[in-house]
């Protein structure tokens, strides 16, 4: 079979299996939905390495196919085809996308055992997963935007898949909301495509760019500045970030495979995509790679302050696409889709561990209140360690070679991009420190109440009644709250099987990509790249064993410093917190970005909105135009009435006058 | 001689019409149209339509009229009181009325009927005898005759039944002051 | 007498007997008025008859003839229908049907 079949079978399998789930859901069991849920995505996997087999048996530079199954549009000159595109990257998206994919239905099936809405989850995270795949194999605009908007949609009924808690629903229409932006910025870059260029397919749109734009030319950076908007907002970058934090509503799993490994990353696969076309507006590329850096920065300070434990985790998600956006902006493409994958790896087991101890802790998120769980869960401590030593960039994890590849490309490409290099490296420190500092307070110290009970009993604690996290009140364990019991790793054989084997690829999925020495990831994306000057540049092997040496000196002392402050002196936190308030209250309300965008766009709206009712429905439609309309034709009826008072002579004498006039007509008609 | 006769006729005619309007009496209105209706008799005559006027006099001032008579006596005749609540309705009526007649005889003179100007055509001998009605009203307007038939017997029986007394109400003795309206 | 005459004739009595129905509150001498307007038709009719020289005119003034004798039965035992039921007869009063 052709990869291209292959590719479609990928995008058959999750459709059929949302569908299923959803169709029997009534009659079917709970298992019912997992095992299908989870096979389907399975089978997607299979598929996906019989395309990348298929592909990797053909000459490298004709690794490219499309496909189409009919066509949308045929009108005039627009030609849409619901149409896919297999190449080299699409193949990587797709791997990465349903491996991760499979590992996190497995650990739902036991995650999510006990919630009413089981059948539910699965069949929206089918669909979201679906949509993922369409929009990595889109081989046309119009095919990425459709998927693009049924990312969102998924992402929305997901983060609102609690759907009676009240900050559920509304961090889920939040998430909409600056998607729908993104969504905005996105389908004009289309249109501006489309008018340029006269097409939609990513072959000739590719193929045609260099030759219709010159570098730099407004039109194509307003374009790649459009795209920009589009990708920003669904990869949680400043400024369009704010709803990844609030997207921590929706349950652990749908942390870890939405907001962690595949949705926030599409906007780093759409830069890598249309990479032709920034490449020919540098300026564009550059203004990503800025944003990246800043976003990279300032979800790593605020990172260092949060005390949820989920918001924590997202803050260091949004840092480290912050360094995937570096990287495919300045070039570093197969540097940044490499980080891509492993970040997938070690976030998604950082949200399962996370999800398991928030179960353990009968649903608390504040880590001021778990310590000791290295004692009372060994195995999700053991895996949660191995997912923040990648995070960290520890030296030989995973998170390691990817991250300092980055910076080492960055270093490479000189001049002014060494400010990316540098700023990166104190990224990582900072990354380190908070990675660490979250372990050693949730993993280190005394148990407590909740980790005592469970080393006592070996069964989970339990609140006295079910309550939100994130503001206390309580609820009820029926349809649309999360279910009574809460699973943990350790009593779910599904979910240790998941998180060992992340852990695996964590810790050693790095040696792939070893510089100077396999670099196969490189290689494999070579094909898709060869257009881009960019791709030429490449560190020197001996430049790259320099970079990594300098990560992981700052790895380690990352990790000392946090040792330093949370387990050696654990009295330092609080004196800095109480020597650098102002500080702190900066970085813990996040930047004030939510009051910012509240105050610049959130209130004007609102303004224009009540305007709008007040005085222009209200007096101008209501009053003039409908009320008017309305009063004359009541005038006009009381004065007919006025005629109508019964008496049949009246009625008569109207009868005569209209044979007079009558008469009149046509008289005056015939002389 | 002749025209003597239609001024004759003719202000007769009228000078009923107006007593008929103006009586106060219903019975003297009564009496005013007889006298109308003879009067349009003798028109039909100098119209040479004998068997018309024949028919007007034994149908309608004999038959029509007597039954007239019968419901004023049944009914009394009570006076109408002078004043006319409604606003403004004789004086309309009058105007509209006059302009209706200015209009009509303005359309009938200025009408391009030439033999309105004149006797009208030589007749034969027998225009108007009821031997000419009758062979029309059999042969040509069958149908018409047939239908007006029809027509009087359904008139016949809608009168009585409008006008019969009900047989529960003899029965049943409603007391004064229900369901009678007042004056 | 020339024709024209007879039908201004006519005229005149059908708006006298538009001005009683309009002008009248009694129901009795509104039938009567009624009478007046359909004797000038009739006159018309006939008028019109001799004009043209057939005999048409006069069958239709006939069949108008017993037309209005139907019409003043029914009329008639309205009337006396009302009477009966001791509501007054004023055209004026009897103005239940209004809408």
């Amino acid at each position: 079979m052709s990869a291209t079949s292959w590719a479609w079978l990928v995008l058959l399998f999750p459709l059929l299996g949302s569908i299923t789930i959803a169709l029997g859901f009534r009659r079917t069991s709970w298992r019912f939905a997992g095992i299908v849920g989870t096979g389907a995505i399975a089978l997607a996997f299979v598929c996906g390495i019989a395309a990348l087999i298929t592909l990797l048996g053909e000459s490298p530079d004709a690794r490219h196919h499309t496909s189409a199954l009919w066509e949308y549009a045929s009108v005039a000159s627009l030609q849409i085809k619901l149409g896919i595109y297999v190449d080299p990257l699409s193949v990587f998206m797709i791997l990465v996308v349903s491996g991760v994919s499979t590992l996190i239905h497995l650990y739902s099936f036991g995650y999510m055992q006990s919630d009413e809405g089981y059948h539910r989850f699965f069949s929206y995270l089918n669909f979201f997963v679906f949509s993922m795949l369409l929009l990595v194999l889109a081989g046309n605009f119009v095919l990425l935007i459709v998927g693009w908007a049924f990312v969102g949609f998924a992402s929305y009924a997901l983060i609102s898949f609690w759907y009676r808690r009240t900050t559920a629903t509304r961090a889920g229409i939040k998430a909409f909301v600056i998607n729908v932006v993104g969504d905005i910025g996105l389908v004009l870059a289309a249109f501006l495509i489309f008018q340029q260029l006269g097409t939609f397919e990513y072959t000739e749109v590719f193929a045609k760019a260099p030759q219709v734009f010159h570098t730099n030319e407004w039109t194509v950076t307003a374009i790649c500045l459009l795209l920009l908007v589009g990708a920003f907002a669904k990869s949680a970058q400043l400024p369009l970030h704010t709803w990844l934090p609030d997207a921590m509503e929706g349950p652990t799993p749908v942390s870890s495979l939405i907001h962690a490994a595949t949705m926030v990353t599409a906007g780093v696969y759409l830069i890598a995509r249309t990479h032709v076309l920034f490449v020919l507006a540098p300026t564009a590329a550059d203004i990503a790679a800025f944003g990246g850096l800043a976003t990279l920065l300032v979800a790593a300070t605020i990172a260092l302050v949060m005390t949820d434990l989920k918001r924590a985790i997202a803050y260091s998600t949004m840092s480290q696409i912050g360094y995937m956006i570096v990287g495919v902006s300045i070039g570093a493409y197969s540097a940044g889709l490499f980080h891509l994958m492993t970040h997938a790896f070690f976030k998604a087991l950082l949200f399962m561990a996370a999800g398991s101890i928030i179960a353990a802790m009968a649903n608390e998120q504040n880590i001021d209140k778990m310590s000791g769980f290295g004692k009372a869960m060994r195995f999700t401590s053991v895996t949660m360690l191995c997912g923040g030593l990648a995070l960290a960039a520890f030296p030989f994890t995973a998170g390691f070679f990817s991250k300092d590849e980055i910076l080492a490309y960055a270093s490479a490409r000189g001049g002014m991009y060494l400010i990316f290099t540098i700023l990166g490296y104190f990224g990582a420190l900072l990354t380190a420190i908070y990675t660490f500092r979250l372990i050693f307070r949730v993993l280190g110290g005394k148990p407590c109440a909740e980790a005592q009970e469970l080393i006592d009993t070996g069964h989970g604690a339990h609140a006295e009644a079910p309550f939100n996290p994130a503001t206390g009140e309580t609820e009820d364990t029926d349809i649309g709250f999360p279910g009574a019991v809460h699973h943990f790793a350790e009593g779910s054989p599904p979910m240790k099987v998941a998180m060992g084997i992340l852990a695996f690829l964590a810790l050693f999925a790095g040696f792939i990509q070893v510089p100077g020495v396999d670099e196969t990831i490189t290689h494999f994306l070579d094909p898709v790249f060869a257009d881009s000057p960019l791709a030429a540049i490449h560190p020197t092997t001996s430049a790259s064993w320099f970079g990594l040496l300098i990560g992981g000196l700052i790895s380690v002392a990352g990790v000392g410093i946090a040792y330093l402050l949370y387990v050696a002196r654990p009295d330092t936190p609080r004196r800095l917190q109480e020597r650098f308030a102002a500080v702190h209250t900066f970085l813990y309300n996040k930047w004030y970005f939510d009051e910012a965008i509240d105050i610049l766009v959130v209130r004007p709206a609102l303004a224009v909105g009540r305007f709008a009712d007040n005085v222009f429905e209200r007096i101008v439609i209501d009053g003039a135009i409908t009320g008017g309309t309305e009063e004359t034709v009541g005038r006009a009826g009381v004065i007919v009435r006025t005629f109508q008072n019964g008496i049949v002579r009246t009625y008569g004498l109207f009868l005569v006058f209209g044979a007079v006039g009558l008469a009149l007509y046509f008289l005056i008609q015939q002389s | 001689m002749e025209a003597v006769l239609f001024f004759i006729a003719a202000i007769g005619a009228t000078v009923g019409a107006i007593g008929v309007v103006a009586a106060r009496n219903p019975f003297y209105s009564v009496l005013a149209l007889i006298a109308h209706l003879f009067s349009l008799a003798v028109l039909f005559l100098l119209l040479t339509s004998a068997f018309v006027a024949a028919a007007q006099v034994v149908v309608y001032a004999g038959a029509v009229m007597v039954l007239y008579v019968f419901v004023v006596a049944y009914v009394g005749s009570a006076q109408e009181p002078r004043w006319d609540p409604v606003p403004g309705q004789r004086l309309f009526a009058g105007l509209l009325a006059f302009f209706l007649f200015v209009e009509i005889s303005a359309a009938v003179l200025s009408s391009g009927l030439r033999a309105l100007g004149t006797h009208g055509p030589d007749v034969p001998a027998g225009f108007g005898d009821p031997a000419a009605i009758g062979t029309l009203l059999l042969e040509k307007f069958l149908v018409p005759f047939e239908a007006t038939s029809v027509l009087l017997l359904i008139a016949a029986v809608g009168a009585i039944v409008l006008a019969a007394r009900r047989r529960e109400s003899i029965n049943r003795e409603r007391p004064l002051g229900e369901g009678v309206a007042s004056r | 007498m020339n024709i024209d005459w007879y039908i201004v004739l006519s005229a005149l009595l059908f708006t006298i007997g538009a001005i009683g129905i309009l002008v009248r509150r009694s129901p009795m001498v509104i039938l009567l008025c009624l009478e007046l307007m359909l004797n000038a038709g009739n006159l018309a009719l006939v008028a019109f008859s001799r004009e043209v020289g057939n005999g048409q005119g006069q069958v239709f003034a006939l069949v108008v003839m017993v037309i209005a004798a139907c019409e003043v039965v029914v009329g008639l035992g309205l009337i006396v229908a009302i009477f009966r039921r001791r509501l007054p007869l004023d055209v004026d009063d009897l103005r239940e049907l209004r809408g």
